[in-house]
């Protein structure tokens, strides 16, 4: 009876009791869950305009993040930086895409998800030895970015605002809307909605598959340096940061491998459900159990919904 | 004109099922066996048993288990490394509880606790696939690794938090723990291998392994012809498991001799899948070729600069063996998707038709 | 098609067939020390400083001075990348060459030699990390964890939140709480704190971080949010220290009542939290920066001949002069044991009864030209470790500064734990051999 108390009463009177706390909990769910969000969100560009499961994502972030900050130790001014790192993303997507996926077209799924795991591995190498495995700090206030925090006093306690976790939310927010739009508007976004629907008959059409998979893998880079920014800006740029790409994972399979949408929503309940978890809940569990919850969350949705909340319902015939 | 089968006749049903069908086969294991079970033991040093040879092996078990999994039932799965982590918990747990038992009797055994805990982690998989699936088993890898930090009676509440070897002897010659010969280790970790390989391959080769393969190439129409996809499935999830589990018992009982549970990370789970698929999805053969050469190829990159006297420091050493491995991974799938067991194949029909083209 | 597949079968079998040639045999005139280090991987950040500052003192000794007693030292990295594996790998591939002393630097890979050390004949130096059990020299004779255990530093944080209280009475009814790494490292103090919370009646809260979840820990710090520790340790390493002391700074934990293990002293860590890290002390056996004639040697001789790697302004950080520290313990001991032996060239077996007879006092750290650097160093038969003296670091925004006395461990409570914890490792490896090695007279 007490387990019971502790699970299921406990929690809710806590919550209910310090309501400042509760809501700095959701703050920080919001914030975490939308950078799992943008890294989920990579995936799922490149998964649906080129069926590739790519692992190398989590990679990405540190590389994007690490070229910034490599190029602007060695004296280069923080927005020309920014350009170039932009500029090196390209460069990567455009030899990923000459190197990589255009011998390996036609291969099974699961060869292109083992040639990202090579790609993971390669840019480890690379960034290492080009920035050296020290962690960086990322030059966060000569981007612009605000410092500090916002603390208000409410609810009989006080909620702290960080400036850069407002700052996060709102570019993660302009990035999805403008994705967005980027796809259901323009040209280039309706030609990735006909390769994601079948490559076959969007070469028929005469679009050219090679040129959106770079797209699609620039898109996936500039994803990947907004993460880097935010993320290395709340800790440090190190690489370490690419395990937090894991954390990608189950927002993927909650929210869909192909939806866009199920990267945000997905994110959001992954990052929300997991502080609440851990904070209301783990301490029974000795805490630390934020490193498994996002997993079973996600499983508990997948035994409902095997395709995701949002993916597409699949339909198998012999 | 080197690998050729005419002219070898069958006249029972038996020589015609036998493991090794061609003569020229049956003579190549036995050269195998052969250099690995006296060659090697009498000339090799320390380090070559110690630090290539046995992890070799056990990496090769533990990729043997994947592929039953991945390669014959088509099952994605990224919880290897926490599986072999059960394998070596149960382990430690049951020679401490009965240390009068042989060591080896409870290394095997360990197998069937992690075959228990995969049957669980596996029930996913009746209404998830690909890559759903590959990432729910991610659950059980973090679960697991989770339990190994946060019950301590998983390793009998020691201060260190980690497991540690005792020394456990076979008649009379100390086995596990740090006054046992290294070839000792490496002949009885060599034994369990190839009787387990063995075992595998019959079970491939039987009613089993085709119920795999059937559910593997397409699940709907495995079901039609009459095969339980639940039984099917999970009894893969099983077997993979035992095999992980007792690659993960050798692991620290004959390679490393203690263990925590940091071992037993997500890293390991993706270095055993990439041994499957570099050496080839749906051949045990392959498994060989793939766990040496993940394992080996890193090695050889690390310590071949400094015999050569190439003066070269050892991060700048470890930042390129990064690099290659990574382009190498690439090369490889590119070159040759089905992996490295494919191109045993080739070598063999070139073998069988030379020195004619056709 | 048929070329390529004929190409890559022919790399694969040269590949097979690479046989392993035995590394060469070691020249009879030198000493060959290896270092353990990792500069790749997660952990890195706190790998290369502590790998610079070891390759370079013994470099300096030398260049300066010839090597130790007029043998040349042969220093050797291998590469680790914080692995259990690789740290395997690369004992086995550096056993043959006979090392003097191991330095494995990774409390994983420390754990996995702890029992061959004995068998090899090869002392492991786990320089303040490790086993803290192992700090007992009759049970591990060798196995040598100077100059402070976990457990003596966990006691250290327990004796100064005490005086900063007014007392131990003071104590009772407190929170005291650990962020810790959740991993056997990251463990090693709890059972001290416990026993110490018993002593003295405060309340110990644990926090642990999940290593995948280094650079995530929001949540954790919501949780000491709410229990309002008093006073908090952290054990940390690598990427979980400034994120740990960025997320104290966010919730507005009093910076003065953190408190980290010596290993959570990087200028690294402290560095991304900048201003907000103003008051983070950590615990620390050694000085740091560069007003020390031993450091301007170092300067001299090896880095400003660009002999080293370590990048010019970094030399003298708190990571780098440990390494520096940690090479000095390994000079010592190969000079004590030829100071015992007689010989000049020593093997193992002679460093292990140097390393056992250490005894740098202050006129010895004078002369290396240290004084003032570290506090003075002695091990005995029984005791691997010696409990010295610690103090505390305070970040001032830029660097560390030293910020309180010399103080001693609680060794009274730290040392049965000690005994009894290496009895009951003992006792669980059935056939731990008995200690045969004869201890040497004291000179």
């Amino acid at each position: 009876m007490d387990v019971l108390h502790h699970i299921f009463v406990d929690p809710f009177v806590q919550m209910a009791q310090a309501p400042d706390l509760l809501v700095q909990t959701l703050w920080e769910g919001l914030v975490g869950g939308i950078l799992y969000a943008l890294i989920a969100l990579g995936f799922v560009l490149i998964f649906k305009a080129s069926g590739v499961f790519n692992f190398a994502q989590g990679i990405m972030v540190v590389f994007a993040a690490l070229t910034l900050v490599g190029l602007h130790e060695k004296g280069v001014p923080a927005y020309l930086a920014l350009a170039l790192t932009i500029l090196v993303m390209f460069g990567l997507a455009f030899s990923v895409e000459r190197l990589m996926l255009r011998p390996l077209v036609n291969q099974p799924d699961i060869i292109l998800f083992m040639a990202t795991f090579g790609l993971t591995y390669f840019l480890i190498g690379l960034g290492e030895l080009i920035f050296g495995g020290e962690p960086k700090v990322m030059i966060a206030s000569e981007l612009g970015l605000p410092k500090g925090s916002i603390d208000l006093n409410m609810l009989g306690g006080f909620i702290s605002l960080q400036k850069i976790d407002i700052a996060a939310t709102i570019i993660a927010s302009v990035m999805v809307v403008s994705l967005a739009v980027f796809f259901q508007k323009t040209r280039i976004g309706r030609a990735l909605r006909a390769v994601a629907d079948s490559h076959k008959a969007a070469l028929s059409v005469g679009i050219s598959l090679e040129q959106i998979w770079v797209i699609v893998w620039f898109t996936a880079g500039i994803v990947a340096l907004a993460t880097g920014i935010m993320w290395g800006a709340r800790s440090e740029v190190s690489f370490a940061l690419q395990i937090i790409a894991l954390k990608a994972l189950p927002v993927l399979i909650l929210g869909g491998f192909t939806s866009i949408p199920g990267a945000i929503v997905g994110g959001l309940i992954i990052g929300i459900g997991e502080k609440l978890g851990e904070f209301y809940w783990g301490p029974l569990l000795g805490s630390g159990i934020e490193s498994w919850l996002a997993y079973f969350i996600a499983l508990l949705f997948l035994l409902f919904r095997p395709q995701g909340l949002f993916g597409e319902r699949i339909i198998e015939r012999i | 004109m080197f690998y050729r089968e005419a002219g070898q006749y069958k006249t029972s049903y038996a020589a015609d099922q036998a493991t090794f069908p061609i003569l020229q086969d049956r003579i190549g294991i036995g050269i195998i066996l052969f250099v690995a079970a006296v060659i090697i033991p009498l000339f090799g040093n320390d380090f070559l048993l110690q630090a290539v040879m046995t992890p070799f092996l056990v990496f090769a078990l533990a990729t043997i288990g994947l592929n039953l999994l991945t390669g014959y039932t088509g099952l994605l799965s990224l919880g290897t490394g926490a599986f072999m982590g059960v394998g070596a918990y149960a382990c430690y747990k049951l020679t401490t509880i009965f240390p009068d038992v042989n060591i080896i009797v409870w290394i095997v055994c360990s197998g069937f606790f992690s075959a228990a805990v995969g049957v669980l982690f596996g029930l996913p998989s009746l209404r998830i696939k690909g890559f759903y699936l590959a990432v729910a088993t991610l659950a059980a890898q973090f679960f697991l690794s989770w339990c190994f930090i946060r019950v301590p009676w998983l390793y009998n509440y020691n201060v260190s938090g980690a497991i540690e070897v005792p020394q456990r002897s076979l008649f009379g010659i100390p086995v596990t723990g740090p006054n046992s010969a290294p070839v000792t280790r490496y002949l009885i970790v060599l034994t369990i291998v190839v009787v387990m390989t063995w075992l595998a391959s019959n079970l491939i080769r039987g009613r089993i392994g085709r119920m795999w393969m059937a559910v593997r190439d397409m699940d709907i129409a495995a079901e039609l012809i009459g095969i339980r996809l639940l039984n099917t499935k999970l009894l893969a999830f099983a077997v993979s498991s035992f095999y992980c589990g007792v690659a993960g018992a050798m692991m620290v009982f004959l390679w490393y001799g203690g263990a925590e549970a940091d071992v037993f990370s997500i890293n390991q789970s993706f270095t055993i899948l990439f041994m499957v698929i570099i050496g080839g999805l749906g051949s045990l053969v392959g498994s060989f070729f793939g766990a040496a050469l993940i394992y080996i190829l890193p090695i050889i990159l690390r310590f071949v600069p400094a015999e050569l006297g190439v003066p070269l420091n050892a991060a700048t050493v470890e930042h390129l063996t990064f690099i290659i491995v990574g382009a190498l991974i690439i090369v490889f799938l590119i070159v040759e998707p089905h992996g490295l067991a494919r191109l045993w194949q080739i070598a063999k029909q070139k073998l069988r038709v030379w020195p004619f083209p056709y | 098609m048929q070329k390529k597949h004929l190409v890559l079968g022919a790399a694969f079998a040269a590949l097979i067939g690479g046989v392993f040639v035995p590394p060469p045999a070691q020249a009879q005139d030198t000493i060959y020390i290896p270092l353990f280090t990792y500069r790749t991987g997660p952990f890195a950040g706190s790998g290369i400083p502590i790998a610079n500052g070891m390759a370079d003192y013994l470099n300096m000794l030398n260049e300066r001075d010839g090597g130790i007693g007029g043998v040349k030292l042969q220093v050797e990295e291998c590469e680790t990348g914080y692995d259990t594996k690789k740290g395997v790998e690369c004992y086995e591939s550096v056993k043959s060459k006979k090392p003097v002393v191991i330095n494995p630097y990774s409390t994983g890979i420390t754990l996995q030699l702890i029992p061959k050390a004995a068998v090899d004949k090869i002392p492991v130096l786990s320089m303040a990390y490790g086993l803290s059990a192992s700090a007992d020299g009759t049970n591990f004779p060798w196995v040598f964890n100077p100059p402070v255990t976990y457990w003596d530093g966990a006691s250290v944080f327990v004796k100064y939140a005490a005086q900063k209280e007014g007392g131990f009475d003071k104590l009772k009814g407190k929170k005291l709480g650990l962020v810790h790494l959740d991993a056997p490292y990251g463990k090693e103090p709890i059972p001290l704190l416990e026993a110490l919370a018993k002593e003295y009646g405060f309340e110990l809260k644990l926090y642990p971080v999940p290593a995948s979840e280094m650079q995530n820990q929001s949540s954790l710090w919501l949780n000491v949010r709410r229990d309002r520790p008093d006073w908090i340790y952290l054990q940390g390493w690598g990427a979980m220290n400034p994120t740990a002391v960025k997320e104290a700074a966010k919730i507005n934990f009093p910076m003065d009542r953190l408190i980290g293990v010596w290993w959570s002293g990087g200028d690294d860590d402290a560095r991304p939290a900048g201003d907000g890290a103003k008051g983070y002390s950590s615990l620390d056996f050694h000085a740091v920066g560069t007003d020390f004639p031993v450091i301007k040697d170092i300067q001299k001789y090896v880095v400003d001949k660009g002999k080293s790697q370590v990048q010019k302004e970094k030399v003298g950080e708190n990571l780098y002069n440990r390494g520096v520290y940690n090479s000095m313990l390994v000079a010592e001991a190969i000079r004590t044991a030829q100071q015992l032996t007689g010989k000049k060239v020593v093997t193992g077996e002679d460093v292990r009864r140097g390393l056992e007879q250490l005894n740098i006092t202050e006129d010895r750290l004078k002369e290396m030209g240290a004084a003032g650097f570290a506090a003075p160093v002695r091990t005995s038969c029984t005791d691997h470790n010696g409990h010295h003296k610690v103090f505390m670091a305070t970040w001032d925004g830029t660097k560390w500064v030293k910020s309180s006395d010399w103080m001693e461990p609680i060794k009274d409570k730290v040392r049965p734990l000690i005994e009894s914890a290496a009895k009951t490792y003992v006792e669980s490896n059935a056939g731990w051999p008995k200690r045969t090695e004869p201890c040497d007279k004291s000179s």
